[in-house]
């Protein structure tokens, strides 16, 4: 029971920040049809800057500055460099982000060095909230669910009810047309992919104090965010969501349950030997593969993903 | 001549050189490398209608595709004085001259309503044209004001892009192919709505394959071939002309 709560509660926290991060992709990657390698890194510079502010003026206003940089940094990033690499086709632009995403990680390293800096919450969060089975847990986890559930809350209300979530939705499908109705379709652009980068850096400014802030996290967590986008469906705010959440507790459970396949192989009623060479090999250890076999079954069976617009 | 002409104003006169509101010179255009449009010449003045008529695949849609930037145009269009050749899309769309592409493209997943409300281009200056009354005038596109354009016929898509489009409060609107794949009382509904647009004084360039419609609405055709205009008159003109009817439209 008690495993089963934790492990509910991880898989929410980290298929939160999972959302907080797909959330701006899928629209980019949508919107603009270009796979954005570079959106980890986004989070990874929220994460960077929100430390080193936070030593300067507290965590409460870098908690508000470090993604207002990094989306202004992202929009220029797309006015400036990737505007002018679009008109040579998305294999340039794939190949801009991807360049993009290295050189942010060298110039992290840099600025911060190659190991890990101490970046924690402040001490209010950190004190525990609540008592659950004898353990205790911490404020700042309850926090960042608040903060990505008001996300998506503030994003869904934007998008739906407002004219200009409506003009990104129709941009969603059918740019040019927007276009020809006087609408300034580069400009929305360049908006999303800000917005985009400031979400994906506020994820920076929270998931950094709660994992850790060091060069490798845009790589730990950049593939499974692509993961969640095609899973949840291009363009859809809900299926990022609900995919979020669906391979945040995929992952938490499969390392939670202490069951190997040999187990689920006589639990379904097949006999076999309970230590044999593949039979051995726990869901732990498969975990991290789950994600990526999801998402090539999603490709294969269901290209428009759980709730897309349109095929990928 | 047929109730639907009578019930357009009487032509402008033809305006001079220099003056029309759309002026197209020595146009052309390229797919890859084939040369599409070879030195097009075409006016359209302000409240008039004209028509641009065709087989199919002789740059009739390049050309207005041209004009909005789709496809890169060589060659000089003025509009309303502007030059507007290779101008960013929107930029075109604020000047005034608003386009209906051939593919009806609604905005699948917004609402009806909402792809109206999309035509608007400043909500805070609303044109002549609201959008109440355009329900009013269509009861089909009442009825599914709140449903996905998506789920529309091709005839009610045909009617809500164009009708998006004079949202926009345009002077001058081009359209491409509105017709195409309609049924015959569904064609007429078009042609209707595209004569009571002319009647508010909107000048139309429309793109055309059923010489009925075209003849019936417009003041003055063009007739392309081949990547060049290859007849310019009225349309009683080319109702005695055998000739280039026989060599660059019928089948």
């Amino acid at each position: 029971m008690e495993v089963v709560v934790f492990s509910l509660l991880n898989g929410l926290l980290y298929g939160l920040l999972l959302f907080m991060l797909s959330s701006g992709l899928t629209l980019i990657f949508s919107m603009m049809g270009v796979l954005n390698f570079a959106h980890a890194s986004f989070y990874m510079l929220g994460a960077y800057l929100a430390y080193a502010m936070g030593g300067q003026i507290g965590f409460w206003p870098a908690l508000f500055l470090a993604p207002v940089l990094v989306g202004v940094a992202g929009a220029l990033v797309e006015r400036y460099g990737l505007r002018p690499v679009h008109a040579n086709g998305h294999v340039a632009e794939l190949l801009f982000t991807f360049g993009l995403a290295y050189l942010i990680e060298e110039i992290v390293k840099l600025f911060w060095g190659k190991q890990p800096v101490p970046y924690r919450v402040p001490d209010v969060l950190s004190q525990p909230i609540f008592t659950l089975f004898e353990t205790t847990y911490p404020a700042f986890r309850v926090f960042m669910m608040v903060v990505a559930l008001l996300m998506f809350g503030v994003l869904w209300l934007l998008l739906k009810r407002t004219r200009a979530g409506l003009m990104i939705q129709a941009a969603l499908t059918h740019p040019h047309m927007v276009g020809h109705l006087g609408h300034n379709v580069p400009l929305i652009f360049m908006t999303v992919f800000g917005i985009g980068c400031a979400l994906a850096g506020l994820a920076g400014v929270i998931g950094g104090a709660i994992l850790v802030t060091e060069p490798g996290m845009a790589h730990s967590l950049g593939p499974i965010v692509f993961v969640v986008v095609v899973v949840g469906g291009m363009g859809s705010l809900t299926g990022a969501f609900v995919a979020s959440l669906l391979i945040g507790m995929l992952q938490t459970f499969a390392i939670a349950v202490g069951a190997s396949i040999g187990d689920l192989l006589r639990l379904v009623g097949i006999p076999v030997a309970p230590h044999g060479e593949l039979t051995g090999i726990t869901l732990a250890q498969i975990a991290p593969m789950l994600p990526f076999l999801l998402l090539v079954l999603i490709l294969i069976f269901r290209p428009r993903g759980l709730m897309g617009a349109r095929e990928t | 001549m047929s109730a639907l002409a009578d019930t357009i104003a009487t032509p402008p006169a033809r305006r001079a050189s220099g003056e029309a509101m759309l002026e197209i010179r020595d146009l052309h255009a390229y797919y890859g490398k084939s040369h599409i449009l070879q030195g097009v010449d075409l006016d359209v003045g302000a409240g008039e209608v004209v028509s641009l008529l065709g087989r199919n695949g002789v740059g009739r849609s390049t050309l207005v595709k041209a004009v909005m930037g789709e496809v890169p145009p060589r060659g000089a269009i003025r509009f309303k004085g502007h030059w507007i050749a290779g101008l960013p899309n929107h930029r075109i769309a604020r000047l005034g001259l608003g386009y209906v592409p051939e593919h009806r493209d609604v905005f699948p997943y917004l609402t009806v309503r909402q792809n109206l409300q999309l035509g608007v281009k400043n909500p805070r200056r609303p044109g002549k044209w609201r959008l109440e009354q355009m329900l009013d005038m269509f009861p089909n596109l009442a009825r599914r004001a709140d449903s996905p354009a998506g789920v529309l016929s091709g005839g009610e898509k045909q009617m809500l892009t164009i009708c998006r489009t004079l949202m926009g409060d345009p002077d001058l609107m081009m359209i491409d192919e509105p017709t195409e794949g309609l049924a015959p009382l569904i064609v007429r509904q078009v042609g209707d709505l595209i004569a009571e647009i002319a009647r508010a004084g909107v000048a139309i360039l429309l793109v055309e394959q059923k010489l009925s419609i075209a003849l019936d609405i417009s003041h003055r055709v063009y007739v392309m071939g081949h990547g060049r205009i290859v007849f310019e008159g009225t349309p009683a003109e080319l109702r005695a002309n055998d000739g280039v009817r026989r060599e660059w439209l019928e089948v």
